[in-house]
Parts: C-alpha cells; sequence; structure tokens
C-alpha cells in the first residue's frame, strides 16, 4: 500500500471510529463489523494491480476528502420529483439513512415489511437479524467491507411466505443538498418462499461530488418470484462503487435490470448465486455514457447447482470520451449439471474516443453443460445508416433509429411500465433526432 | 430525367467506371446487364449517393438539378430509389416504422401533408398486396429473417410505397424462383407510368421477359460497350458476354463506338 492510499484507509478507519461501533450488528453475526473494518484496513483500496480493478481507477477517491454522511441532509419531496414514481409504494433514503415522512408505505400486504434496516435491527427483526451479512463475502471486496463496517442504515424489504405484492416497491436512495458527502446504505431484501415482488431501486443526487458505496444483498428463497430494478440517475460528478448480490433459492425466479446513464464513476458488482435446483435468473444491463464517464459492470454468475438457467445481457452506448467496463465470468460448480448459461455483452461506440474494455468468462467444471457467451464492440452499421438514408430518412435520424434500435430489447424486456416509460424519453432525450423515433415507435 | 456524363469512379484507388454515359427520358425503362464485377452495382450506388466511392469525373443531372451534389436522403426525397442488390437487415427497426418514418420524410420534402396511421395503414396493405407480400412482414425488423425472396419483395414493396420518380433495381431479380420474379416484375409494371423511369439492372434477359425495357445497354469493364432494343438482351441471352468483353479487350474505344 502506497502512503497516499494509506492515509485515505487511515481516514476511514477514523470515520470507524467516530461512526461504527455505535450502530446495531446483526445477532447472527456479532463482531462482523470490527472484523470488516479489519478486513478492509487489511486490503487498503484496490489499485490497477488487481485483476478486477485493472481498467478502473479508484485513485479520484483518495484525493477528495468525503465527510461520513452521519445524519440525512435537508431534502423535500419536492426535490425528489424527477425519480419518483407517485403509484408506488415508497421508501426513501437521503445520504443512506432511512426518511420516513419522505417515504408512502401505504397499502402493502400484510406482513410485508418495508423500511430502514437499523430500525429492523433495532427492534429486533428476525429475517433481518438472520439473514443480513450472511450473502456478500467482503475476504476480497475491500468496498464490501467499507460498507459492511461503516453502514448506518439502508432498506429493508420482506416479504413473507406466498405473499404476492402487486405494486411495485422502489427504494430511492438520494445524496442531500451537501457536497462531498459519503454514504454506505446497506439493503436487504428478503423474498419469502412463492413470494412474489417488484422493486426499483433508484439512485440519485443532489449534493456536489459526493461518493455513494451501497451493498445490496437479495435473498430469493424457493419458488420466489423477483424483478428487481436498478437506476443509476446520479449526478455526472458522482461517485458510486456497489454490489448486488443475489442469493437464489430453488425453483426462484429472478431478475435484474441495471439500467445506469448517471454518475462520473461508476462500479457494479453483481453476484448471482444460483443456489437450488431449476432457478433462473436473468441479468439485464443498459449504460449509456458520455463525457467522461466510466462505469464498469463486474459480474459474476455462479451455478452451484444443476438444472439451473442464466442469461445475461448488457448493453453499452458510449459517446465522446467516456469508458465502460464489462467483466463477466460465469462460473459452473462441478455438480452443476444441465446448466443453461449465456452471457452477452454488446457495445455501441458513438465516437472514436470512447472506449470498451470487454471480458467474458467462462469456468467450467461440469460436462453437461450449455455455456456461451460473446461480446462485441463496435460502431453504427454504415450499410445500415445509408440503406436508410437511401429511403428518405436523414442521416441524423436514420443514426437515432439504429442506436434505439439497438437498445431496444433491454428496453422491451422492462416489464414495470413507467419505468420503461422513463427509459424511453430518457433515450428519445439523448437521440439526436428523438422525435423521429419517438414518432416511428 | 436522368443524364449521366462521362462518370468516373474509383474504389481504394481502383477506377471501377470508366467514362460512362446515359440518359433515361421520363417514362423509358432502360436495362443495364453487364458480367460480374462490371461495375452495375456501383452505378447503383453511386447514383444513391452512397459515400464510399470517390467521383473523379464526370457528372449527373436528375431533373434538371446536380444529383451528385445531395445527400442520399435529399436524392430519395427528389425521388431517386434505389433497389439494393443486397437489402440490409435492421434488428429492432421494424418495418412498419422504418417506412412510415421514411414515407413521412419524403412526403414531408415534397410539400405534402403526413399521412395519418389509419391512411398509412391502408395505403400500406394495398401496396402490399400488389407485391404478395405476407403482412407479419410488417411488424418484422427490416428484412432480419427474411429469406431472399421476401427481401427483394420487401425492396418492390417499399418502391410501391415511396412512389419514387426514377427507379434503379440492382439484380432484384437474382435467387428468384419464376414466380417470384413474375410477382416481382408485376409490382414494377403496375408503377410503370409516363413521368416515372426506370433502370433496370440484371445479369440474365429472364426479367426482361416480363419487364420489357425500352433500351438495354451492355456494361463492360466500367464502360457502356453497347447498346439497343430488347432484342439486345435476347442476344446476349444467345451468345453470353464473352464476344464482347472480347471485343473490348481488343480495342476498347472502338468497342463503345459500335453501341447503337
Ligand atoms: N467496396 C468495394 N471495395 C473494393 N472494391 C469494390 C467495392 N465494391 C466494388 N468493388 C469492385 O468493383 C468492381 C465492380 O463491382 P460491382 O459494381 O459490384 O459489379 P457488379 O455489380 O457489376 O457485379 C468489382 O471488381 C469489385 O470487386
Ligand atoms: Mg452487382
Amino acid at each position: 500500500m502506497d502512503a497516499a492510499v494509506a492515509e485515505v484507509t487511515n481516514s476511514y478507519l477514523a470515520a470507524f471510529d467516530t461512526a461504527g461501533r455505535s450502530t446495531s450488528e446483526p445477532k447472527s453475526r456479532p463482531g462482523l463489523r470490527r472484523e470488516a473494518m479489519d478486513r478492509f484496513a487489511a486490503l487498503g483500496f484496490p489499485t490497477k494491480r488487481h485483476e478486477d480493478w485493472r481498467f478502473t481507477n479508484v485513485g479520484p477517491l483518495g484525493r477528495s476528502e468525503y465527510s461520513l454522511a452521519v445524519t440525512p441532509g435537508k431534502v423535500t419531496l419536492e426535490d425528489l420529483s424527477l425519480w419518483i414514481y407517485p403509484d408506488m409504494a415508497r421508501a426513501v433514503f437521503v445520504d443512506g439513512h432511512f426518511v420516513a415522512e419522505l417515504s408512502d408505505l401505504e397499502g402493502l400486504p400484510e406482513g410485508v415489511r418495508v423500511g430502514g434496516l437499523a430500525e429492523a435491527l433495532a427492534d429486533g427483526d428476525t429475517v433481518a437479524h438472520e439473514q443480513l451479512g450472511r450473502y456478500a463475502s467482503f475476504d476480497e471486496q475491500a468496498f464490501v467491507a467499507l460498507n459492511t463496517a461503516l453502514f448506518a442504515d439502508g432498506a429493508f424489504v420482506s416479504v413473507p411466505r406466498r405473499v404476492v405484492v402487486e405494486r411495485p416497491i422502489q427504494l430511492v436512495f438520494v445524496t442531500g443538498p451537501e457536497a462531498h458527502r459519503m454514504c454506505f446504505p446497506r439493503n436487504l431484501i428478503v423474498a419469502g418462499e412463492a413470494s412474489q415482488v417488484t422493486l426499483i431501486e433508484t439512485y440519485a443526487g443532489l449534493g456536489e461530488d459526493n461518493f455513494t458505496c451501497p451493498v445490496t444483498e437479495l435473498v430469493a428463497d424457493a419458488g420466489a418470484v423477483v424483478d428487481h430494478y436498478r437506476l443509476q440517475q446520479e449526478r455526472t460528478d458522482a461517485t458510486h462503487i456497489a454490489l448486488q448480490h443475489y442469493h437464489c433459492e430453488r425453483d426462484s425466479n429472478v431478475s435484474s435490470h441495471s439500467l445506469s446513464f448517471g454518475g462520473a464513476l461508476v462500479r457494479n458488482d453483481v453476484r448471482a448465486v444460483l443456489d437450488g435446483e431449476g432457478v433462473e435468473c436473468t441479468l439485464n444491463g443498459l449504460y449509456l455514457t458520455r463525457g467522461r464517464q466510466h462505469v464498469d459492470n463486474h459480474m459474476w454468475v455462479e451455478h452451484a447447482k444443476p438444472n439451473c438457467n442464466s442469461y445475461e445481457l448488457y448493453k453499452g452506448i458510449l459517446e465522446e470520451r467516456s469508458r465502460a467496463v464489462f467483466n463477466g465470468l460465469i462460473h459452473v460448480h462441478h455438480d452443476a449439471q444441465k446448466t443453461d448459461a449465456k452471457q452477452t455483452n454488446r457495445n455501441l461506440l458513438l465516437s472514436a474516443d470512447a472506449m470498451v474494455h470487454t471480458n467474458p468468462q467462462l469456468v467450467i467444471h461440469a460436462d453437461d453443460v450449455k455455456c456461451t457467451h460473446g461480446s462485441t464492440v463496435g460502431q453504427l452499421d454504415a450499410d445500415a445508416v445509408f440503406y436508410l438514408r437511401s429511403r428518405g430518412i436523414s442521416e441524423e435520424a436514420a443514426k437515432s433509429l439504429l442506436i434505439y434500435a439497438f437498445a431496444r430489447d433491454i428496453v422491451d424486456r422492462v416489464r414495470v411500465e413507467p419505468v420503461r416509460k422513463d427509459l424511453e424519453e430518457f433515450l428519445f432525450s439523448r437521440l439526436p433526432k428523438g422525435e423521429i423515433v419517438r414518432q416511428a415507435v | 430525367m436522368l443524364k449521366i456524363d462521362n462518370l468516373h469512379v474509383s474504389i481504394d484507388d481502383n477506377e471501377i467506371l470508366k467514362g460512362l454515359d446515359l440518359e433515361i427520358k421520363a417514362g423509358e425503362v432502360h436495362a443495364i446487364m453487364g458480367p460480374n464485377g462490371s461495375g452495375k452495382s456501383t452505378l447503383a450506388q453511386v447514383l444513391a449517393g452512397r459515400d464510399a466511392y470517390e467521383i473523379t469525373a464526370g457528372t449527373v443531372d436528375f431533373q434538371g438539378e446536380d444529383l451528385l451534389d445531395m445527400e442520399p436522403e435529399v436524392r430519395a426525397c427528389e425521388g431517386v430509389f434505389l433497389a439494393f442488390q443486397y437489402p440490409v437487415e435492421i434488428p429492432g427497426v421494424s418495418n412498419t416504422y422504418f417506412l412510415k418514418a421514411a414515407l413521412n420524410a419524403v412526403r414531408k420534402h415534397r410539400g405534402l401533408q403526413e399521412l395519418d396511421a389509419m391512411d398509412f395503414l391502408k395505403m400500406v396493405r394495398e401496396r402490399m398486396k400488389m407485391v404478395e407480400m405476407d403482412e407479419s412482414l410488417l411488424n418484422r425488423p427490416v428484412n432480419e429473417g427474411f429469406s431472399g425472396g421476401e427481401k427483394k419483395r420487401n425492396e418492390i414493396f417499399h418502391m410501391s410505397v415511396l412512389e419514387p420518380k426514377l427507379a434503379v433495381l440492382d439484380e432484384t431479380d437474382s435467387g428468384l424462383d419464376i414466380d417470384a420474379l413474375r410477382i416481382v416484375a408485376n409490382g414494377v409494371n403496375a408503377l410503370r407510368s409516363p413521368d416515372r423511369s426506370f433502370l433496370v439492372i440484371t445479369h440474365y434477359q429472364r426479367l426482361l421477359d416480363y419487364i420489357i425495357p425500352d433500351f438495354v445497354h451492355v456494361l463492360v469493364d466500367g464502360r457502356i460497350v453497347r447498346s439497343g432494343g430488347k432484342e439486345l438482351a435476347l442476344e446476349l441471352e444467345e451468345r453470353g458476354y464473352g464476344w464482347l468483353e472480347a471485343e473490348v479487350a481488343k480495342s476498347p474505344v472502338a468497342a463503345n463506338s459500335v453501341g447503337a
């Protein structure tokens, strides 16, 4: 560890001393926070020498002085109007802290719990105490260690066995108006046996240059059906380093949609562990970047049991000098026979200065499996542009149609109508001739 | 309608069209025949505005205006249509969206009102019948997963919707069975009119049994080496291109002057 990094690491250790100790821990893991902090101290921030961080430089974290958000900043409902979906149940977190006044949790089915994790721990919720910290390992993950040590609060969603939650639940994570703050939202979502729930995690920000480092553990118990959306809509000066861990039990069906537009430096680690037979896990992603945005998606899909399917499709559209990284590992364990795993990453570069590093990998220890992976990086197809133009469509409109077409299958997979509409509108707004595309589609 | 004068075209410093002259008047149907690689598609693409080709000399006048100076979409709006030899597959863009966007652009340019959804659909259905195209192809992405014949029919279908002044058909007959060929030819014949011209590029005489041309030109090695009436196509059918190629090899300039 070099001196500068060591110094920054020390400032996080100090943050732990002021904030970490007072906060509660899951009963199932006494000493968890101390353990995590020690682990972080040992690991330090990753550098480019770490295989998983070769193309994503977290150096800027070391140059900024972030103060830990001990209390939530002042935010009104009006401030959130851009990001909230009025017809959904809603829990709002400001600087990582649950804010009841901004939330609307009326009308949830009986037994469904949605709210702050700190409160759930404080009042002894058994699910929270049993499940928290069980899945997101921090052995090698410095940022997960940091989150585990420093989190103050976050979302807790618990859906009991057989309960179907019809209305989507939106979890809004917003950073308050203060600048240079950091927060570590810790989210635990547990969908009980044969339950069904749709969740929208929105990340947005008001203040300048904030650092958000969330960890979401999502547990789908046997036969549960979970549709999980993650909307990255932060300011383009924000830093965001996140882990989503999906733990999928037998016969569960988990869909994940990662829609990433905001942030200056964004890193999303996605881990899906298919830990029972008959799991179906779909991971969709779309990232749109421009300016100097940097978005890194690191995927680990672990097939631990036989007869599971995983389908991954991540697409990126890069403009200007932006950068993207995609690293996708599918790991099929020894006895995970009849695995069907498919992974695709496609990138569309709209500028000569944009750049993508894409690296799909398969590690297969079973012999009777169907695994495919592939990645592409390319520009708009000149033949297609010309074909459209030769029928009277202007060059900009032709390109807009083709860019939209590129993103289209991800859009179509979004099952929550207002989210899909929002996504479409966002795409139209980003296209040079969005109006023409809107009329055409 | 169209006047091509001494057109020279290169790609990667390779001269492909070497001084091509051609005049097409309103209402006429001209056929261009020639061996593979003689430059037929190059001519078609240059007329449509493909910028991969470098025009080193010559002029193309379309209805009194400099065609080469126009962007491809402007040419289309002005009434040039190219049926591609290899129609491009466009995943994610449905045939209807594409046509609606194209038709609206063209109508706007021509000072016409955009069609509303009902009128558009009515027109599209009617034109589809003309080329006996299955309606299911409307909602599929443009050309994606279409058979060879479906792609060619789709081109003619687009043409019938866009109602061009000058239609260039680049080997629209290639790969078609006789039934499909008849359908395509019927589609073209239905659109023939005194103010619409056609440039029909083909490798085989067969198509010209159904689309009767006013003039036939033979393109060899980037030049029109012979022009004549429809009987020239029959002569080529019998004798092949070899004898003309041989003449060109002997004396390219003389061969050119043999033209009718
Ligand atoms: N994009 C290209 N790059 C290089 N050479 C080309 C290209 N397009 C055509 N050519 C060459 O130009 C010549 C004429 O091609 P083309 O116009 O397609 O002929 P035709 O349609 O008569 O078969 C051929 O020798 C071909 O190899
Ligand atoms: Mg050709």
